[in-house]
């Protein structure tokens, strides 16, 4: 049996997604700039996608930008505001448990004299909403706040702590990395109040290589990019079409399915009954709150005595496929931020698993993962450096 | 004309009787090392050097880069031959090819030549005279200094006119088929990869072992093991990759054994392993990266109860180098990058916080008599497993 249990890393590519991404490289391969019926085939690819994409999030379609991904719209949301706001201010304020494509773009914004503050997480990874209020300053032009976290599935209350900052000052930029967010929760940019939402296709059944950042209309960001005029100038550049069709359609058949959240939280509620039954493991960042108040599609568990790495490799020797940490800061060692900012002791870090589900994980899969972890740990905790 | 590329080697050249079998294997690893980049190549003997004809579509940066890996050569020349020996021809040439390689050159220099060919218009040292004087009416900014010129340019008057200037250093050492083959134990460290480049520089053909251990190590270890054996192959040629299989030795030693000692047990067993496959597949030696104090398993102490278990000579190219000496060559041949890439590997992960450092013989032998009951079986299990990958280096590969 196999368990891929690594859905917050990237997922399997619908079916349906596929034959219309083949269908757009083999037959409607126009340039969606070209003035000809083959360049107007191609851009329909692009505004049904962006249609789809704006019934979702209760936007306009101008307000969609199509990226190569995540991390590039994290780079240009922040990027493009603080290049756009700098003469009002420099001051930035972001968490401690944000994805490297956050943390990456504003501390080279460091480097150029921005400032930027971090704020804490309590241990469920949760901010902490006075500090937020009492970090906003005259000169704050931007705020960056994480959806949920990739490595844990803890959640923010972005509509609460969006309506903070505007109180205070209805002109910083909000900016959310809704990249963990993105098909498995409603979202409605403009009931939230924000400014900017981060989302990435390969997250939820699309191709790796799409994505999109949502700006709000009248918004001023300054573009990353400049080249030919592509999407108004946000993002110059031939379009990825196929990707693009892919993420609209991907979108829609997600969005579409019925209670695909409330099946995701069935899942991790059984699963974690599992491994609550075995020796030493410790659930992270669900003390004291509600499973509903964590992502439905992530748990983040630590194994006393293992070191993660070995784990991961005895699952996977057995077909279960999950991360150390969280995927993207697994290629260079060093402990995790998160985890770290959520107060979580020193030995436990190097011996955290990631399980991440999809909508694709079934119930033998989860207790499958269950029984290969009652069956290894014993045997792993035999062997330990003394 | 032609283009080529005259190569020259150094100790072949007083082997006697048996030196056409060095020459020729030389040819033949030159020949195989080009038949990788672009272009056409004849690669033939010719009185005491060899010389590879070039055509087509050649670059000559490539071929001098592929060039200075191929161990035996000592040095490499871009070079031009002139059929027609006429001294018009030969003085135009030489000019021709001096713009091509410098430019617009600005140096002192001295013509040297040689003449096999006796009944020639000119003796050498008239060559050196008369071609001298051209090439300074040709180019204003040369200037000729006998005592210590920044350039030679070479004329050679043989069956045809050999002209040539930069001189590039090959890798030296003795051509690969000549020596014989070894098994080098190879881990993801700096050190064995600089070991296997070593010897493989004395002509020394390589076979390579690796220790895998899942699930403590990962297959991107093993991967990175495999690249290693890759640029390890582009200087000692075609590597075969045994990777063996470890964990369960290592865990019944990790059991039985007193943990201080468990790394020199281990040691022993990765010995013995590689000593079997290597008589298994015509290897007649080990090779290994260790070095003299650089880890408690490598003091004199280790090494000598390591060492105990082999019947096969142990070479250890590094024996006396200090780590950045050997850190500088892993930079200078590429391997380190990989080597630091980080994955563990199966001596690192248990290994006991304070291992033995001066380990005693007889009392490691008494403690492997704990494991008698399995080893044996294990350990012929873990060779009759081993899997084989290949390893051959191709320009722009990894």
């Amino acid at each position: 049996m196999e368990a891929y249990l690594d859905n917050a890393a990237t997922t399997p590519v619908l079916p349906e997604v596929c034959d219309i991404m083949v269908k757009v490289m083999k037959e409607d391969y126009g340039n969606p700039s070209s003035k000809h019926t083959m360049g107007l085939a191609a851009e329909k690819y692009i505004t049904n996608a962006a249609e789809d994409i704006a019934a979702i999030i209760k936007c306009q379609p101008k307000e969609i930008i199509f990226t190569s991904g995540g991390t590039e719209a994290n780079n240009l949301a922040l990027t493009g505001a603080a290049m756009a706001c700098k003469r009002r201010g420099k001051h930035i304020i972001t968490t401690k448990i944000e994805h490297p494509s956050v943390h990456g773009p504003l501390a080279r914004l460091e480097e150029y004299g921005f400032e930027v503050t971090y704020l804490p997480v309590d241990k469920n990874g949760i901010v902490d909403e006075n500090a937020l209020a009492s970090a906003i300053r005259e000169d704050t032009i931007l705020v960056s706040i994480m959806y949920v976290n990739n490595e844990t599935g803890s959640v923010q209350d972005i509509q609460k702590l969006c309506g903070i900052v505007k109180k205070k000052d209805n002109r910083i930029l909000f900016h959310v990395d809704a990249i963990q967010a993105y098909g498995k929760y409603k979202i409605i940019p403009k009931k939230l109040g924000i400014d900017m939402l981060s989302a990435s296709g390969h997250k939820i059944h699309a191709p790796k290589g799409s994505g999109f950042l949502y700006i709000k209309d009248k918004t001023r960001i300054t573009p990353v990019l400049s080249g030919g005029g592509q999407q108004r100038g946000m993002r110059p550049g031939t379009e990825n079409v196929p990707a693009i069709a892919g993420l609209g359609l991907a979108s829609k058949v997600i969005y579409g399915m019925e209670g695909h959240t409330e099946k995701l939280y069935d899942l991790k509620e059984q699963f974690i009954k599992r491994l609550k039954k075995i020796d030493g493991v410790i659930i992270n960042g669900t003390d004291g709150i509600l499973l509903q108040d964590t992502a439905p599609h992530i748990t983040s568990a630590s194994f006393e005595g293992v070191k993660s790495e070995v784990l991961l490799h005895a699952l996977a020797a057995k077909g279960v496929f999950v991360s150390s940490g969280s995927a993207c800061s697994s290629n260079h060692p060093g402990v995790s931020g998160t985890l770290k900012a959520m107060g979580i002791k020193d030995p436990l870090l190097d011996s955290t698993l990631r399980f991440s589900f999809s909508v694709f994980t079934t119930e033998e899969q989860i207790n499958y993962a269950a029984d290969v972890l009652e069956k290894e740990l014993p045997v792993l905790r035999r062997f330990t450096r003394k | 004309m032609v283009q080529g590329f005259l190569l020259k080697y150094a100790e072949i050249g007083i082997k006697g009787k048996n030196r056409y079998k060095f020459e020729n294997a030389l040819c033949e690893q030159v020949r195989i090392k080009l038949s990788k980049i672009d272009g056409s190549y004849n690669v033939v003997r010719s009185q005491g050097r060899i010389y590879a004809e070039a055509t087509g579509d050649f670059d000559c940066d490539e071929v001098i880069e592929e060039l200075i890996t191929v161990p035996g050569i000592s040095a490499i020349s871009p070079v031009k031959v002139v059929a027609d020996k006429s001294w018009e021809s030969v003085k135009k040439a030489t000019g021709d090819f001096i713009e091509k390689q410098y430019g617009n050159p600005d140096f002192s220099f001295k013509v040297k030549s040689k003449r096999s060919d006796k009944g020639y218009i000119y003796t050498s040292p008239e060559i050196c005279t008369e071609m001298g004087a051209y090439l300074l009416s040709r180019f204003k900014g040369l200037k000729v200094d006998v005592q210590n010129p920044e350039v030679y340019i070479w004329v050679e008057i043989r069956d045809m006119v050999y002209i040539y200037s930069k001189v590039y250093k090959g890798a030296g050492g003795m051509p690969l088929g000549t020596a014989g083959k070894a098994m080098l134990l190879l881990s993801g460290g700096i050190d064995s990869p600089v070991a296997g480049y070593m010897i493989s520089k004395r002509g020394v053909s390589l076979d390579a072992v690796y220790f895998h251990a899942p699930p403590y190590t990962s297959e991107r270890a093993k991967e990175k093991v495999v690249t290693l054996a890759r640029q390890v192959s582009r200087y000692a040629g075609k590597i075969r990759l045994f990777t063996v299989n470890f964990t369960d030795i290592q865990m019944y030693i990790y059991e039985k054994c007193p943990h201080e000692e468990l790394t020199i047990i281990m040691r022993r067993y990765m010995m013995r392993i590689a000593e079997a496959l290597a008589a298994n597949n015509k290897c007649i030696g080990l090779v290994t990266g260790e070095s003299i104090g650089q880890v408690a398993s490598q003091t004199m102490q280790s090494l000598a109860v390591t060492n105990e278990v082999c019947h096969m000579p142990v070479y250890r190219p590094l024996i006396a180098f200090d780590k950045q000496d050997i850190v500088n060559i892993a930079e200078k041949i590429g391997t380190f990058e990989t080597s630091i890439q980080p994955y563990e590997d199966c001596c690192t992960i248990f290994v006991a916080k304070h291992p033995v450092t001066k380990p005693r013989a007889d009392v490691i032998r008494n403690s492997e008599k704990k494991i008698e009951e399995k080893i044996e079986e294990m350990v012929k299990t873990a060779i009759n497993t081993a899997t084989i990958t290949e390893a051959d280096w191709q320009p722009h590969g990894i």
